[in-house]
C-alpha cells in the first residue's frame, strides 16, 4: 500500500489597484485606490465582486461540500490583509464563505504579510511589522494562528528560511525549481540549510500548473484534464511521500472559467484520489509534522513562482520596477514618524507587489501573462500612476511639516 | 493660403503660427482664404477658412512622428488613422479644384511647411499667380539632425526651386535652406514669428500643478519643457543633464509636459539614470495646465537639437519664466536674455540649468530683462513685413 499525500494550498489575493492617478491629483486628491468609473479595471469594488462571483463563492461551495463529503479531506489557504479588507468591504458573503471553510477546523490558514508585499528584500522590520498585522487579522476573522509561512510571491532564499525558523514556523513554502533542487524531487519535505527545525516545502510546478495554466489550453497534447487521469499520474509516482499543489485561489473560475470544466476536475479529485488506499489530503503543517526531511536545500538566490526566470525580475527587472520601490521604501521612516494611520496603511497598501508587476516590460513570452494580469494598457501608465501616488505621499508629508 | 491645421486642431506650434500670422494680417486688410485638409469649426472670423475635403473633425492627433498617419476625430465620434501621404494627395486633389475653379480671383498664394507644398505647386500651375512658401522648418530640423526623409526633402527642394519667393522663421532656417537646398540667399527672406505681449492673460487662479508648489515652498526649484516627445526636440540630452543637476542641486524637479513617440523611451530613460522621482510626465496638456507648465516652472529648458523658431520659448517669457535655449535654434535671434547652450553640451547644460537652480537672483534678473525685451515684439510687426513682401510679389492688379 502507497502512503502518499496531496498538499493543495491555494493563494487569494486581490491589491488596491491605483486609479488612473495623475500629477493634478497629487496634492489635490489623495485617494489613490477608489476608481468612480464603475467598470474600471482598476475599480477595486467592482473587480472584488466579479471575482467574488467567479470564482470565491462557486468554489467555496464545492470545497464546503467536499469538506462535508470527505472527512479525510484537508486543505490549506493563504489569504493577504488586503483582500480580506476588500471581501469585508464590498464582499461580506465571500468572506464568510471562507469563514465557513475555516470552521470545519480542517482548513489551515498560511501566513504571510499582510500587504502582499516584498518588504523583505527592502526593510526586515516593516517586514515583521507586515506579517504580526496579519497574524492577527487573520486570528481575529479566522481564529486560527498560521504555523506555516509563505513569503509574498513564494519569493524564497536561504535568509527567509532562517527568519521564518527563527520566528517559529513549522514550515515555510518555496518554488520546487530545478536550480534548487538539481536531480532531487519536490514531492519530499525538506530541510532548508542552516536552520534547526523548519521544514521546507516545495511546490511541484509541473502538476501545479497543469491545473493552474494548462488545464483550459485545448493546444496542450494532455488537454482535456480529467481527474481520473491526473490522479492515475500521482499514483504511477512511487517515489513520493506528498504531492504540494500550490496555485492561485483564483485558478478556479477565473483564470480558468467555468466552462473550462475546472470545477468539475475539482469535484471530482478527491473522490477519485481517496479511491486508493493510503492517498491522503494534508494541510502543509500536517505535511510538514508527516515526513522527516529527505535532505538538506541550499538557496542562496532568490527564487519565486513567477515566469521562466523563477527570479523577482517580474517585479524588479527594470529600472522604472526598482526606481519605483526604493522611493517608496526611503519614505519609511518619515511616514511611520508621523503616527497618521491613513497615510501609513496608503504607504503599505503602495507596497503590494501587484503595482511592480504591473510595470514589467518582458514583454515577450511572459509578456502576456503579466498583460493578462494587468489593469493597465501599458506598464508606463503603471508606473506614472504610481510616481503620482508617491508623490502625492510626499505631499502630504510636506502638510505636516515634514522635510521631503 | 495653404495650411496643415489651426487651433484648436493644432498638434504643435504651426498651427499657432499660422493663426496668429493671419490674425495681424487681417487686421492690415489682408483678405485670406485659408485652407486645411479637414473640415472643422475653427471659431475664426478674420478670414475664411475652407475644408479641402468635406470631413467634419472635432479633433486632430498627431501619432507619433510627422510622417505617421494623424488620428482624426469625427463628429459621430468614431476615429480613423489617416496616412500622411494619402492625406497630402486629397489635399493635393482638393486644391488643384478649388483653384481652377477660382483661380482667377487670388492674387497670390502662400503655402505653410512641406505637406502643403505638392498642392502648392498644382495650385501655381492653375492659378497663374505667384507662390510663396513658408518653410516653419525643414527637414534636417524634423530628423533631429540627420538627412531625414528622402521624399520630404525632395517636395521641399523642388518647391523652393519654383516658388517665386521663399520665407524662413528665422536667419537660423535660412541658413539651413541655403546649406541643404542650395536655394540661393537672395530669394530668402526672413520674417521672424512673434508673440503678442498683451496676450499673456494674468493669473488669478491656483497652479493646477498643486503638488509641484507644495514642493517649491519646501525648497525645490522646477525646470520645465512643453513640447512634442520627439528627437527633433533633445528631450534625452536634457535629462542626462538632469542626472548632473540633480548631483548637484538634488532639491530640482523637471516637468516634462508633452506627447510623442519618444514618451516610453523618455519615461524609461529616466529611470535607468536613478532621476526617475524627480522626473514628471504630463502627456499633452491644454489650457491652464499648458500655461501653468510655464508658470511653475523657475526656468524654461528647449534643448531641441533643431528648432527653426521656438515659440514655447517666448511664452515661457510672457508667462514669468526665464528660458534656456539651445543654439540651434531661431528664437535666440530676438531674444538676447536668455541662456544658451549647444544641444549636444550636455556638462555645459547641467552647469547652467543647476546655476539658475541655485540662485534665485540670476533667475529673476534673467527673466525680468527677458521680459522686457518681449515687449518690443508684436505678431503685428511680422504682418507688416509679410504685407510688404505680398505688394512686391503679388499679382500686379489690372488698372481698370
Amino acid at each position: 500500500m502507497s502512503n502518499k499525500a496531496i498538499a493543495l494550498y491555494l493563494h487569494v489575493h486581490q491589491p488596491f489597484r491605483i486609479r488612473h492617478y495623475t500629477i493634478f491629483d497629487a496634492g489635490v486628491n489623495h485617494d489613490y485606490f477608489s476608481d468612480g468609473t464603475p467598470d474600471a479595471l482598476t475599480n477595486n469594488a467592482f473587480i472584488v465582486r466579479k471575482v467574488a462571483e467567479k470564482s470565491y463563492l462557486p468554489t467555496n461551495r464545492r470545497l464546503l461540500q467536499i469538506l462535508q463529503e470527505y472527512p479525510d479531506f484537508h486543505l490549506s489557504l493563504s489569504i493577504t490583509g488586503t483582500v480580506i479588507e476588500q471581501l469585508e468591504q464590498w464582499a461580506p458573503e465571500a468572506l464568510q464563505s471562507f469563514k465557513d471553510l475555516a470552521a470545519t477546523g480542517r482548513v489551515e490558514i498560511v501566513g504571510e504579510t499582510y500587504h502582499h508585499s516584498l518588504a523583505f528584500f527592502y526593510s526586515r522590520a516593516e517586514f515583521e511589522r507586515q506579517v504580526q498585522m496579519h497574524r492577527e487579522k487573520v486570528e481575529q476573522v479566522f481564529g486560527q494562528t498560521p504555523k506555516v509561512f509563505r513569503n509574498t510571491e513564494l519569493a524564497y532564499n536561504n535568509d527567509v528560511a532562517y527568519w521564518a525558523d527563527k520566528a517559529g514556523y513549522k514550515a515555510v513554502l518555496a518554488e520546487g525549481w530545478d536550480k534548487v533542487l538539481g536531480w532531487r524531487s519536490p514531492n519530499f519535505v525538506y530541510r532548508p540549510a542552516y536552520t534547526e527545525n523548519i521544514k521546507l516545502l516545495l511546490k511541484n510546478y509541473h502538476l501545479s500548473d497543469d491545473i493552474a495554466f494548462r488545464f483550459g489550453d485545448r493546444a496542450w497534447s494532455e488537454w482535456p484534464l480529467t481527474a481520473d487521469k491526473f490522479t492515475h499520474w500521482l499514483n504511477e509516482t512511487h517515489s513520493a511521500d506528498v504531492f504540494n499543489l500550490f496555485m492561485d485561489y483564483e485558478t478556479f473560475g477565473e483564470h480558468q472559467w467555468h466552462e473550462s470544466g475546472i470545477f468539475d476536475f475539482l469535484e471530482h479529485l478527491p473522490k477519485k484520489w481517496l479511491q486508493s488506499p493510503g492517498n491522503r489530503f494534508l494541510t502543509v503543517s500536517q505535511a510538514a509534522d508527516a515526513f522527516a526531511p529527505a535532505d538538506v536545500v541550499d538557496t542562496p538566490e532568490t527564487i519565486t513562482w513567477a515566469d521562466t526566470e523563477r527570479d523577482l525580475s517580474a517585479w524588479l527587472g527594470n529600472s522604472m520596477q526598482t526606481s519605483a520601490i526604493t522611493a517608496l521604501y526611503e519614505l519609511e521612516q518619515k511616514i511611520l514618524n508621523t503616527n497618521d494611520l491613513a497615510l501609513i496603511e496608503d504607504w503599505r497598501r503602495l507596497q503590494t507587489s501587484d503595482h511592480f508587476y504591473y510595470m514589467c516590460t518582458k514583454w515577450f513570452n511572459d509578456g502576456d501573462i503579466h498583460a493578462y494580469f494587468s489593469p493597465y494598457d501599458t506598464p508606463y501608465e503603471a508606473f506614472t500612476n504610481f510616481m503620482n501616488a508617491y508623490h502625492d505621499l510626499k505631499f502630504r508629508l510636506s502638510e505636516k511639516g515634514v522635510e521631503v | 493660403m495653404l495650411g496643415w491645421e489651426l487651433p484648436p486642431y493644432n498638434s504643435g506650434g504651426l498651427g499657432v503660427a499660422c493663426y496668429e500670422l493671419c490674425k495681424s494680417l487681417a487686421a492690415r486688410g489682408a483678405d485670406i482664404e485659408f485652407v486645411v485638409p479637414y473640415q472643422a469649426d475653427h471659431g475664426i472670423d478674420f478670414m475664411q477658412v475652407t475644408a479641402a475635403s468635406p470631413q467634419g473633425v472635432v479633433a486632430v492627433l498627431q501619432e507619433g512622428s510627422v510622417y505617421d498617419s494623424a488620428r482624426y476625430v469625427f463628429e459621430d465620434g468614431h476615429e480613423d488613422r489617416v496616412n500622411i501621404y494619402t492625406q497630402q494627395q486629397r489635399y493635393e486633389e482638393a486644391v488643384a479644384e478649388l483653384v481652377e475653379r477660382r483661380g482667377e480671383t487670388f492674387d497670390l498664394i502662400h503655402a505653410h511647411d512641406w505637406l502643403t507644398f505638392r498642392a502648392a505647386l498644382r495650385a501655381k500651375q492653375f492659378a497663374c499667380c505667384p507662390l510663396v512658401v513658408q518653410l516653419h522648418s525643414v527637414e534636417r530640423d524634423r530628423a533631429g539632425g540627420d538627412a531625414g526623409n528622402p521624399l520630404a526633402r525632395e517636395i521641399e527642394s523642388m518647391t523652393m526651386l519654383m516658388a517665386d519667393r521663399v520665407i524662413a522663421v528665422s536667419q537660423y532656417t535660412k541658413d539651413q535652406i541655403i546649406k541643404d537646398y542650395g536655394i540661393p540667399a537672395e530669394k530668402i527672406e526672413v520674417v521672424h514669428n512673434s508673440i503678442n505681449p498683451g496676450d499673456f492673460a494674468p493669473l488669478s487662479l491656483a497652479n493646477a500643478y498643486t503638488y509641484l508648489a507644495a514642493m517649491k515652498r519646501q525648497g525645490y526649484r522646477v525646470v520645465s519643457n512643453v513640447g512634442r516627445l520627439t528627437i527633433q526636440k533633445g528631450l534625452t540630452n536634457l535629462l542626462y543633464a538632469a542626472k548632473e543637476v540633480i548631483a548637484h542641486a538634488p532639491k530640482t524637479l523637471f516637468l516634462i509636459v508633452g506627447s510623442g513617440e519618444q514618451y516610453y523611451e523618455l519615461l524609461q530613460l529616466a529611470a535607468d539614470l536613478g532621476i526617475a522621482r524627480n522626473v514628471i510626465f504630463t502627456e499633452f496638456q491644454r489650457g491652464q495646465r499648458w500655461r501653468d507648465a510655464f508658470t511653475i516652472a523657475d526656468l524654461f529648458v528647449m534643448p531641441s537639437v533643431s528648432e527653426p523658431f521656438g515659440l514655447t520659448a517666448l511664452e515661457a517669457i510672457g508667462y514669468g519664466t526665464p528660458v534656456l535655449a539651445s543654439k540651434q535654434s531661431g528664437v535666440i535671434e530676438l531674444v538676447r536674455n536668455c541662456l544658451q547652450v549647444d544641444f549636444w553640451d550636455i556638462h555645459e547644460m547641467a552647469n547652467q540649468i543647476t546655476a539658475v537652480m541655485q540662485n534665485d537672483a540670476l533667475r529673476d534678473n534673467l527673466h525680468e530683462n527677458a521680459y522686457r525685451e518681449l515687449q518690443h515684439l508684436s505678431w503685428d510687426d511680422s504682418a507688416r513685413k509679410m504685407i510688404d513682401l505680398y505688394e512686391r510679389h503679388g499679382r500686379k492688379k489690372a488698372a481698370a
